[in-house]
């Protein structure tokens, strides 16, 4: 069910602007990796080049290659709509749409999928809200709107939403940055039992929380504002932030730098 | 020591301000210059109740001694004749055909008017959408007699296939029966009316689609959303006050609309069944084409319909809000 991400040569732009350059690497399925980096290193342009969002904004283009297991994301012939209903993504900052209930909005993917009957979308509608550790929290409103829930609840709403089309890999843009600790924690430990079923990859500015959550890390940079960022080093958490390789890392980590 | 003590006096406690007199401080009403804006601003406001208040009072009365001397019933005759000792009018005939035009208005103009505010916001390329919504603009400053003469000029000898097409294969509906007059009626109101109409419409469309925040869009497209599918999930459901507003804005010209309709109306005081057959008319049209030569009662008779028409506009008004406040707590306004 969770796939292997593995990119090769990939470079993003916005119009002639290169944002990131020459990107290769793997992301193991069934674990976590943490993108790090100081703001403008391209972390998040990248992110949302695994799930063809990038392209989206106006300019924005990619070249290289990202692999899911064996099909090539940016191969001709792909529909990035497709991609993105195999590649979930939860945002910097919750976005249930405020137009739906709690319940319409952990079905919204599910009616783009296809039909369902009522009775197989509430037990997935149940199932997603049971695996964002939201359920016991809105059983009891599910016909309420999802804007009337708390931050943290708004995000752990997205999170189910994201997960009730039973992605490949989960992508999340730095999801707890505008969230309490308290929310932060419910959202971590949640991203540890998530990687029990889907290939995840977070964005993250907080270097504990990487350290907290991921596998591996990832560690970007780049040379001097209008500089291309790029990828330094990536290894196991534990190896990049005790003995990393490359001194900018051990420079970024210790605060030294950035 | 007697003499002393009593001279001796403690001076007055200075003078608390009154309850009313801080809460003047509070507004900051007490320099000059505030009390000078404070005078104008609620003048300016008291004055506007005041005119507004005359002229209902007015209008009322006048409309009132009209109805006292109708021999006929106002809701409910098929007539007009205010001239002579017994004046016999209603305003059945023109509240069916101000009713009926602005409804085939609505309905070509406002799923025209947001699928053209869709195209500008999420389709066309920007260099396109600017100058397409700067001719809107220009289309909404018209003056409506020019539109009646294009209407009276133009679309009028040219509905003669439509009216033909529509009465070959919809008469059945009985709504699209043509007897081959001139096709001044009540169909080629509206589809002038809904071509006035498009401009405001469109317009406030496109400023509340605009207005979709873009992280709604991006949660749509992150879940494998099309970009039609985007529009339904959270883009329609986040501008629909927006464009029940905007709809609105564009009944409520509609339904007034005087000039246009008067010089594409060939009116009289019957209700057609058939949209396609000259005749009927509307409050407006009404007024403009009688006012000049009637005298002081058929004034009074015209104004009383005027006053049908204001609270036809305020029942539509109040009915539009009902439907937007129904689901204020979706509205998006407190995402």
């Amino acid at each position: 069910m969770a796939k292997r991400i593995d990119v090769s040569g990939l470079s993003a732009y916005y119009g002639s602007f290169r944002a990131i350059e020459d990107i290769s690497m793997t992301v193991e399925p069934r674990s976590v990796t943490a993108f790090i980096g100081p703001s403008g290193c391209g972390k998040s342009t990248f992110l949302r080049t695994l799930n063809r969002m990038h392209e989206v904004t106006p300019g924005g283009r990619v070249e290289g290659k990202v692999m899911l297991d064996d099909e090539n994301l940016y191969g001709a012939g792909v529909d990035p709509v497709s991609v993105r209903r195999e590649v979930g993504m939860v945002f910097q900052r919750p976005n249930p749409f405020p137009t739906m209930s709690v319940y319409d909005n952990v079905a919204a993917g599910l009616k783009l999928n296809g039909s369902y009957k009522k009775s197989q979308l509430d037990d997935i509608v149940e199932k997603s809200l049971k695996g964002a550790n939201l359920w016991n929290e809105v059983k009891d409103r599910l016909n309420k709107p999802g804007s009337g829930l708390s931050g943290g609840q708004q995000q752990r709403l997205c999170i189910a939403r994201a997960i009730a089309v039973e992605p490949k890999v989960l992508l999340m843009d730095e999801p707890c940055s505008a969230l309490d600790p308290i929310s932060t924690l419910a959202i971590e430990d949640l991203i540890g039992e998530l990687k029990e079923r889907f290939t995840i990859v977070i964005v993250t500015h907080n270097m504990q929380q990487a350290a907290r959550v991921s596998d591996r890390t990832a560690f970007f940079n780049l040379a001097a504002v209008g500089q291309p960022g790029k990828l330094i080093e990536i290894d196991d958490t534990e190896r990049i932030f005790s003995n990393p390789s490359v001194q900018a890392t051990e420079d970024y980590i210790s605060g030294r730098f950035g | 020591m007697d003499i002393t003590t009593k001279n001796i006096q403690t001076p007055p406690p200075p003078p608390q301000p009154t309850v009313a007199e801080r809460k003047r401080n509070a507004r900051g009403a007490t320099r000059p210059g505030d009390r000078v804006f404070l005078g104008l601003a609620r003048g300016s406001g008291i004055f506007l109740l005041v005119i507004m208040a005359a002229i209902a009072v007015f209008l009322t009365w006048r409309a009132a001694v009209a109805i006292s001397k109708d021999e006929g019933n106002f809701l409910t005759t098929f007539e007009w004749n205010t001239a002579g000792t017994e004046p016999v009018f209603g305003i059945a005939v023109l509240a069916y055909g101000t009713i009926i035009s602005s409804i085939i208005a609505m309905v070509i103009a406002v799923p025209v008017a947001v699928a053209i505010a869709l195209f500008l916001t999420h389709y066309a390329p920007r260099k396109l959408s600017g100058p397409i919504a700067y001719v809107i603009d220009l289309l909404a400053a018209v003056p409506s007699i020019v539109y009646g003469l294009w209407g009276a000029l133009i679309l009028v000898p040219h509905m003669d296939g439509l009216f033909g097409w529509l009465n070959d294969y919809f008469s059945w509906t009985g709504i699209f029966d043509w007897e081959g007059g001139a096709p001044r009626s009540m169909l080629t109101v509206g589809i002038l009316l809904a071509i006035m109409i498009l401009p405001i419409i469109t317009n406030v469309s496109r400023e509340v689609f605009k207005q979709v925040p873009q992280m709604h869009e991006e949660a749509a497209l992150a879940l494998g959303a099309t970009r039609w599918e985007v529009i339904r999930m959270a883009v329609l459901p986040f501008g629909r006050s927006g464009v029940i507003s905007a709809s609105m804005l564009g009944l409520g010209r509609a339904l007034g609309e005087t000039m246009a309709v008067a010089t594409v109306l060939s009116p009289d005081f019957l209700i057609h069944g058939s949209l396609l057959n000259p005749g009927g008319g509307t409050f407006a049209q009404n007024i403009a084409s009688k006012f000049g030569e009637a005298d002081e009662f058929g004034r009074d008779a015209l104004i009383a319909s005027g006053l049908v028409l204001f609270v036809i506009t305020l029942l539509v008004n109040g009915a539009a809000r009902a439907i937007i406040a129904r689901r204020k707590e979706y509205s998006g306004a407190n995402a």
